[in-house]
């Protein structure tokens, strides 16, 4: 089979919903950052697909923007561990829907 | 066959990595389909390995390189791939096999732990990438089975997470290896600087073939020794080797794993494979690089046999004597005895896997009692582990003609005695043959002889499971002497690549009677001086102050937290004090300068803006109620709003266009 655009975003758009589900469903707050986590997978392996599959491929544009991509989770993932556990020690639960104090 | 399996070699670690993902898939009562799926992907990478085997018999010096492109950025093409020659293969199979007895073993070991079926997941990932470390063509590959490798090690060294102790271990073991690692890449960035690829053979344009080392020049001593960084840590060698011991707090089974067949053989095997970057520009065989390969290797050996000595812990004797050993395989790899290196890290992978779950046995037999002055007498409650563990103790300690750590052992003598850097290595590597055989003798007698003590009195015999694989072990540490004897160097000359050639005459050589001299004296030395046990170690008896510098492990865990650890804790503290003063002083003040800008417009507010926007809040308040009804609060509910609403965006953007 060779590889074609298509694969690589159905693989792709199938990452992004297992990643949504998890963020929807999960009730731990840890799981639903793996879920964003997930998304923003999808959202990467889509730039490298669309880079890979134009025709000046040469230039490392897509990767570029991926790369970059990836830092950014990867500080956000640290800030967002960081509010767990902030909210953990202060409110002794990691579960979403026991922190509710921001209802209208 | 030969052809398929040639480019089929990725699967041998392969398999054992699917087991686990297939495992970890499994509910947490799922225990025999656990087991059985760990143990079928162990004995088809066993089936593997010794396919591949087969064709490096044939030919002499065999290798067999297979690479591809595994992507292109920009104009650089990264290529990696896997390698089969006698080093890799001898290395799957030997890997292979002793995992596959550590699995079976586990199977009794664990057989009481809730969480047998995550066990058995991390075991088969362990040795999946342990046989990826061993094909592995190209260094960056090599380097991501290695971090895999650590990563298994830290979650089977804390498996027992709940234990404060084993977390503490895991994360020591993770932070110490990845001081060396870091040394490590950057070697690895280093070489791909210089020579452009991090292939090791390409048809004449690896970084270990001569067209790829003449580029290097120089830089080689300093690449080298930055890899050799990485094996230090990985292989437990001095000043990295703190991390081994506690590793102990692991399960039994997988201290096996880690001290014979995976973990600390990978760094000597990445010595090895990178041979040819040490050995540049050798004059009479030494370079700069492998001299200090030799030291930090007798340094280790010495000092971990010397600790050995007074250490209480069944497990923790032996882990000192594993990096005793690979302190010893480093020397002889230092010394250019590389076949004699890798056949005693072969043989060790054997006997020290036997040893450990022996202890393993003797454990599970002692309701979990790990002292060895707690036990005794066990010889005649636990026969088939007293003969098991007597033949482990002996290849250990090197007696010759029957045990295969012997040959090894004497090989690498030989190796230091003919190197021309200095004579010293030879000297002292014999003095850590009469260490070695002592404090095993130390640990038989206060395990196996005199009489029961409190740890022994309900022991009894291990289940069939449990001591099958040690009979085997034990048959193989036995049996593989036959390859390793001076008379018929099988091995050695399968890892040279050459062919052997039979000659009885060379069976009798000097260093036979010296070492055969020097364990007996060892034993004999040991057999006496703790021929009746107090309740004080004999040796405490007689130099109280020596005893404790050693049971202290010299004090190196204290030398560390005085300074390394301290060290980063008062930069720690000195980056929290910056962020609190400095930095927050700085944002304060900004803030300040927004408060008295605040005042001012506030009164402003206050009597020309307040009464119009008065009305306009009464209509957005009565909206805002309507609202707030929705909010629950909930993350997820507005996580899903968000979904719905992209999902309409997109929709009607379809629908526009």
């Amino acid at each position: 089979m060779t590889p074609t655009l298509q694969l690589f975003l159905i693989v792709s758009a199938a990452l992004f919903c297992i990643g949504l589900l998890a963020a929807l469903s999960r009730r731990h707050a840890i799981f639903i950052l793996i879920g964003i986590e997930m998304m923003l997978a999808a959202a990467n392996l889509n730039f490298i697909a669309f880079w890979r599959f134009t025709p000046q491929a040469e230039q490392a544009t897509g990767v570029m923007v991926a790369i970059f991509s990836i830092a950014i989770a990867a500080a956000e993932a640290a800030v967002g561990l960081a509010m767990v556990i902030a909210i953990y020690r202060h409110y002794r639960t990691t579960n979403v829907d026991q922190l509710d104090q921001l209802k209208g | 066959m030969n052809n398929w399996i040639l480019t089929h070699l990725w699967l041998v670690p392969a398999v054992p990595l699917a087991a686990s993902l297939l495992i970890l898939s499994l509910s947490n009562s799922r225990r025999r389909a656990a087991a059985g799926l760990a143990i079928i992907g162990q004995v088809t990478a066993l089936i593997l390995a010794v396919v591949a085997f087969l064709p490096t018999l044939e030919t002499p010096g065999f290798r067999a390189v297979q690479n591809f492109a595994w992507f292109t950025f920009g104009d650089q093409v990264l290529r990696v791939g896997w390698v089969l020659d006698p080093l890799a293969a001898a290395m799957l199979v030997m890997i292979a096999l002793v995992g596959l007895c550590i699995f079976v073993f586990s199977v009794g070991y664990m057989s009481d732990d809730k969480n047998f079926v995550r066990f058995f997941a991390y075991l088969s990932f362990f040795s999946g990438a342990m046989l990826g470390v061993v094909i592995a063509n190209s260094l960056l590959l090599l380097f991501v089975f290695w971090e895999l490798v650590g990563l298994a090690s830290y979650l089977l060294i804390g498996f027992w997470i709940h234990k404060p102790s084993a977390a503490a271990a895991a994360k020591k073991a993770f932070i110490v290896t990845r001081i060396g690692d870091m040394g490590f890449f950057l070697g690895i960035l280093w070489l791909y600087h210089t020579a452009g690829t991090l292939l090791f053979y390409d048809d004449g344009h690896g970084c270990l073939e001569s067209a790829g080392l003449i580029g290097l020049g120089a830089s080689a001593t300093f690449i080298a020794l930055l890899i050799f960084c990485g094996a230090v840590g990985k292989s437990g060698q001095f000043p990295l080797h703190v991390w081994l011991p506690d590793a102990m707090e692991g399960p039994t089974p997988v201290s096996a794993l880690i001290h014979a067949a995976t973990m600390v053989a990978a760094g000597v095997f990445l010595v090895a494979r990178v041979y040819p970057l040490f050995s540049l520009g050798a004059i009479d065989g030494v370079t700069p690089s492998l001299t200090v390969v030799v030291w930090i290797g007798v340094t280790t050996a010495l000092m971990a046999a010397l600790i050995a000595i007074a250490q209480a812990d069944i497990k923790r004797i032996l882990a000192y004597s594993t990096v005793s050993q690979l302190g010893l395989m480093m020397v002889s790899l230092g010394v250019g005895g590389v076949a004699a290196g890798i056949m005693h890290l072969l043989a060790h992978g054997f006997f020290k896997a036997l040893l450990f779950l022996g202890a393993g046995s003797v454990i599970h037999g002692c309701q979990h009692e790990q002292d060895i002055r707690k036990m005794g007498g066990l010889r005649r409650l636990m026969p088939v582990t007293f003969v098991t563990y007597a033949v482990g103790m002996l290849s250990l300690s090197g007696l010759p003609l029957f045990f295969s750590g012997a040959w090894t052992k004497e090989e690498i003598l030989h190796a230091t005695a003919r190197w021309p850097g200095s004579p010293w290595p030879h000297y002292l590597m014999l003095a850590g043959v009469v260490l070695t055989a002592l404090y095993m003798t130390r640990q038989m007698i206060y395990i196996f002889f005199g009489n029961r003590r409190s740890g022994s009195e309900h022991a009894h015999e291990s289940p069939r499971v449990m001591i099958r694989p040690l009979i085997v072990l034990a048959v193989c540490t036995i049996g593989l002497s036959v390859v390793l004897t001076p008379a018929w160097p099988w091995l050695h000359e399968y890892l040279r690549g050459d062919r052997p050639h039979f000659e009885i005459a060379r069976l009798i050589q000097p260093i036979l009677f010296v070492s055969l001299a020097l364990v007996a004296a060892g034993i004999g030395f040991g057999a006496f001086m703790y021929r009746n046990l107090g309740e004080v170690d004999p040796l405490a008896r007689a130099q109280p102050a020596l005893f404790r510098f050693l049971q202290n492990k010299m004090w190196l865990d204290e030398l560390y937290a005085w300074t390394v650890v301290a060290f980063s804790r008062v930069a720690a503290r000195l980056s929290d004090w910056m962020d609190r003063h400095f930095w927050d002083g700085l944002v304060r003040g900004f803030g300040g300068l927004g408060h008295l800008f605040g005042i001012f417009s506030a009164g402003f507010d206050e009597r020309g803006i307040n009464p119009l926007v008065d009305e306009t809040t009464i209509g957005a308040r009565g909206f805002g109620r309507l609202l707030s009804g929705r909010h629950s609060g909930r993350i997820q509910t507005y996580l899903g709003a968000v979904a719905v609403g992209m999902l309409a965006l997109l929709l009607l953007y379809a629908w526009l266009t």
